[in-house]
């Protein structure tokens, strides 16, 4: 996998945690700012996940590669999915999920490097 | 805002938990099944058993009619003594667990969140019932 990146996403998602929490303590809804960031974030999600896919076909190690694209496709559901069920309730539960959809990346990312790295990871 | 359903307030928090895990149960079992089936059948049998009890369970939720407060209603207490009862099976009797499950150790695997998860959900579930008529009358 793409380490920098990897990390960097785990980062971008925690932040618009973050984000996302301060909203949520500040009763302040979900503007376009927080759309942009989301979708920046998902865009770094499409990213990893192309170079995923094409670094799972060169690759010679035994990965399993089932898991590996389901997380990688996966990943880029959870956002969108998120943020409508977020939007749909302009309340502060509303944007609380979006904390949720957040937090999942970082997760789904980790498992993703230790499916690449094998048993090791 | 009269209509009390589960899919409003915290319930949204919820159902988007509850989501999160019926994709995670149903993924996982998915590939256990598909790829190592013979491995630990019970064990894979009942994570698919979960998964589907999750999947109902966010559907019961986030539909919120009268219907769907019932559906909800049995499949959080099904999950509910299922995570207990595989919970337990597990700690006693390791072996016939050789490969985890979502409920393994009470849902220790996933920090006890599946083990919390219907209780919130059946409090939840009376909550917005028991708010219904006293906003009738």
């Amino acid at each position: 996998m793409l380490e920098p990146l990897a990390t960097g996403l785990i980062l971008a998602a925690l932040a618009c945690a973050a984000w996302a929490l301060g909203l949520v303590v500040a009763n302040r809804p979900a503007g376009t700012f927080t759309l942009a960031l989301l979708a920046v974030l998902e865009l770094g999600l499409l990213v990893q996940a192309v170079i995923g896919i094409v670094n799972l076909v060169r690759t010679d190690s035994d990965v399993s590669g089932v898991s590996f694209v389901g997380y990688l496709l996966g990943s880029l559901l959870i956002l969108p999915a998120a943020t409508f069920w977020a939007l749909a309730e302009r309340t502060r539960w509303g944007t609380a999920v979006l904390i949720i959809g957040c937090l999942v990346v970082p997760v789904m990312i980790v498992r993703l490097n230790q499916i690449w790295g094998g048993t090791g990871g | 805002m009269v209509e009390t359903t589960t899919r409003s307030g915290p319930g949204r928090l919820l159902i988007a938990v509850y989501a999160v895990f019926a994709l995670a149960a149903t993924a996982r079992s998915a590939v256990q099944i598909a790829t190592r089936f013979d491995r630990a059948p019970l064990a894979y049998l009942l994570s698919a058993f979960a998964a589907l009890v999750y999947v109902v369970a966010t559907i019961g939720l986030a539909r919120g009619s009268r219907t769907s407060r019932r559906v909800a209603t049995v499949s959080c207490s099904v999950e509910l003594v299922g995570v207990v009862t595989v919970g337990a099976v597990s700690v006693l009797v390791p072996h016939l667990f050789p490969d985890a499950t979502v409920w393994s150790g009470f849902g220790a695997g996933y920090g006890f969140v599946p083990l919390v998860l219907p209780v919130l959900g059946l409090l939840w579930i009376r909550r917005t019932a028991a708010r219904g008529p006293s906003l009738v009358t």
